[in-house]
């Protein structure tokens, strides 16, 4: 019996030195900053298209900020992490960072100092990006204006504030290693992927996690959470009303919003903003693969969308009455507040993207939750400075939380056909309050796209 | 018959309830301060206030604000006794066509109730919704920042200007 115990406790230590050894990063030796001029031009161009793609100011600026300088706080279910600065400042940055160190958290999500990064840093997709490309994103980031910011301190709980805690998440969740090609796929499906699973990291906001943070391995692009917004579906279960085609994601991703599906909004609006930079071809690649991931809309979908088109190439300037709609019924009600204060924007004759989306042909409003709606409605769409772009006023001052929820279940009923979401009241309040938190952008994400961060500076 | 509160009065009006706040205050209520802009809740000319917060109240229909306190430019004091906000604004001569005057004082009322002590950078955020298309931003900006010191009884003197801080 003793032996049997002494056996245990020698298991137990081969395991947990084995952990260390896993856990344990080297530093990697600090270097001078290296000068502007021993880089590329070209390479820094091009890392400059990179670093949209991977969307880097939108967590590591914070707005009004100077731009990669950090200290934005990102909220998480653990906790909330601060940003890190990736200008290149000596002190406070990345100044001192050599290019393999640089390639080593990209890779494995590891400091130059050998601290294991939280997967807020989505590098669970960035390990798929090729050698290249990360040289060009260095060049980039290297050459960028230093900034001196110290960022906050993380704000999480024992023992999630221990660095080496993370190790074990990434031995449970983080698979290492460069994109493969699928021969299978074209090349231009493939350059799709490669975009969308690394660097685009899409997956980041549209896969649901599990209750450790990780992205669910069976739901791949099955729909998240992102800033208080829904990342909708991106795979077979797409809330849009008439299915997505390459054509009309490639307009979407390429000007923020396309006449079948609205305008970007919440943090996406910021994604498209930032695509702006993209050749035509990496959008079109990006078009092919996730349209691809969506798959042939069903028959029943398919016919659905045709009735929808027949029913506004009749549209009569009528709006549709659900049957639940009885007087003094909430959908009644609904129906009442929507012709008085919505259909003049959303039933008028000004075009998309600044008339509003007819809501026929809304995902927010065909989607399981009423969260997107109810962003929607209390905050609008703020818009651009500086230049056109859509703009919805915010309605929270006007509508009480009942007055929300009988507008949502109109807006359900009569435009999506499914029934009133049970939880529109609840949400609204929490989030009219601010216990569900959600950031609010500008309609067409100029605030933090690269040509504008750090106007101020 | 709808019921509002108006200024600290009330009214049993006989209009539909989906006519726009706007529209009740300037017709039915010969309340003029308002104003009608762009009818679409881009410009702010129409701002008020609806328990404590700024509307617009070209988009507001009556039927939401029954029962609910509206105030106006005009429940902000009178010609012979001008309240704090449009003390300032006289003061500074902030309106120069004056269109908008109306609805930036409403949105700076409201910004001043919820929070007396607000900084330039906050009025400058604040006042964002609300154009001003003859450019007399910067004596805006001097005349809500006074506003503010006259609510908090610092009655001497004009402030400095509202610095260039914040997002314009």
């Amino acid at each position: 019996m003793k032996r049997f115990w002494i056996g245990v406790l020698i298991l137990i230590v081969v395991c947990l030195a084995g952990f260390a050894a896993y856990a344990w990063k080297p530093a990697i030796d600090p270097i001078e900053p290296p000068q502007r001029a021993s880089f590329d031009q070209a390479l820094i161009e091009k890392g400059a298209v990179l670093a949209s793609v991977g969307n880097c100011t939108a967590c590591h600026t914070k707005p009004g900020g100077k731009s990669f300088a950090g200290g934005l706080a990102v909220p998480t279910p653990f906790g909330t992490i601060y940003s890190t600065n990736i200008t290149p400042d000596p002190k406070t940055g990345i100044g001192r960072w050599s290019e393999a160190a640089f390639s080593r958290a990209m890779r494995e999500g590891v400091e130059r100092d050998g601290d294991h990064l939280y997967p807020a840093f989505p590098f669970d997709h960035f390990t798929l990006v090729s050698d290249e490309d990360n040289k060009a994103l260095y060049a980039y980031l290297m050459t960028r204006r230093p900034v001196e910011n110290r960022r906050p301190a993380n704000d999480l709980p024992f023992p999630l504030n221990l660095r080496f805690v993370l190790a074990g998440w990434k031995l449970l969740f983080f698979h290492k290693g460069a994109y493969r090609e699928d021969a299978a796929q074209s090349a231009e499906w493939n350059r799709g992927a490669y975009l969308v699973e690394g660097l685009g990291h899409c997956g980041a906001c549209h896969t649901p996690r599990n209750a450790l943070g990780a992205e669910r391995k069976g739901a791949h692009l099955a729909g998240g959470e992102a800033e208080g917004w829904d990342a909708f579906a991106l795979n077979a279960s797409s809330a849009a009303p008439i299915p997505w085609t390459h054509d009309s994601l490639f307009a979407y991703l390429r000007q923020g919003w396309h006449a079948d599906h609205g305008v970007a909004n919440g943090p996406m609006a910021e994604v498209t903003g930032n695509l702006g930079r993209l050749s035509d071809s990496d959008i079109s690649a990006i078009a092919t693969y996730l349209v691809s991931r969506m798959g042939e809309p069903t028959p029943e979908r398919a016919a659905a969308a045709e009735d929808i088109r027949k029913k506004l190439s009749l549209d009569q300037g009528g709006t549709p009455i659900p049957a639940s709609a009885t007087a003094g019924s909430p959908t009644s009600r609904g129906g009442a507040i929507y012709q008085a204060a919505c259909a003049t924007c959303h039933d008028g004759s000004r075009p998309q993207p600044f008339g509003g989306i007819d809501f026929h042909l809304s995902s927010t409003i065909a989607a399981r939750d009423p969260q997107n709606a109810i962003n929607v409605v209390l905050f609008g769409l703020p818009a651009a400075s500086g230049r056109e772009s859509p703009i919805m006023p915010g309605f929270a001052a006007m509508l009480t939380d009942d007055q929300v929820a009988d507008l949502l279940g109109y807006l359900r009923e009569a435009y999506a056909r499914k029934p009133a979401w049970a939880d529109a009241k609840a949400k609204t309040a929490d989030t009219r309050s601010g216990k569900y938190r959600v950031s609010v952008r500008p309609s067409d994400g100029i605030e933090r796209s690269p040509d504008n961060v750090g106007a101020k500076d | 018959m709808v019921k509002l509160n108006v200024n600290g009065t009330s009214h049993d009006l006989d209009v539909d309830p989906a006519t726009p706040l706007l529209y009740v205050l300037r017709n039915d209520l010969k309340l003029n301060g308002a104003k009608f802009g762009c009818g679409l809740g881009q410009c702010g000319a129409c701002t008020v206030m609806v328990d404590g917060k700024p509307v617009f109240s070209c988009l507001t229909p009556t039927m939401l604000v029954e029962g609910r306190e509206i105030k106006t430019v005009e429940g902000l004091g009178t010609i012979d006794d001008p309240g704090p906000m449009q003390k300032a604004f006289i003061e500074q001569q902030a309106a120069q066509c004056g269109y908008c005057i109306a609805g930036m004082m409403m949105r700076a009322q409201a910004l001043l109730e919820a929070k007396p002590d607000a900084a330039d950078a906050d009025i400058r955020q604040a006042l964002e919704p609300n154009l001003c298309r003859c450019g007399t931003h910067m004596r805006i900006l001097r005349a809500v920042a006074r506003a503010r010191d006259l609510m908090q009884g610092k009655s001497a003197g004009i402030t400095a200007p509202a610095a260039a801080t914040g997002r314009g």
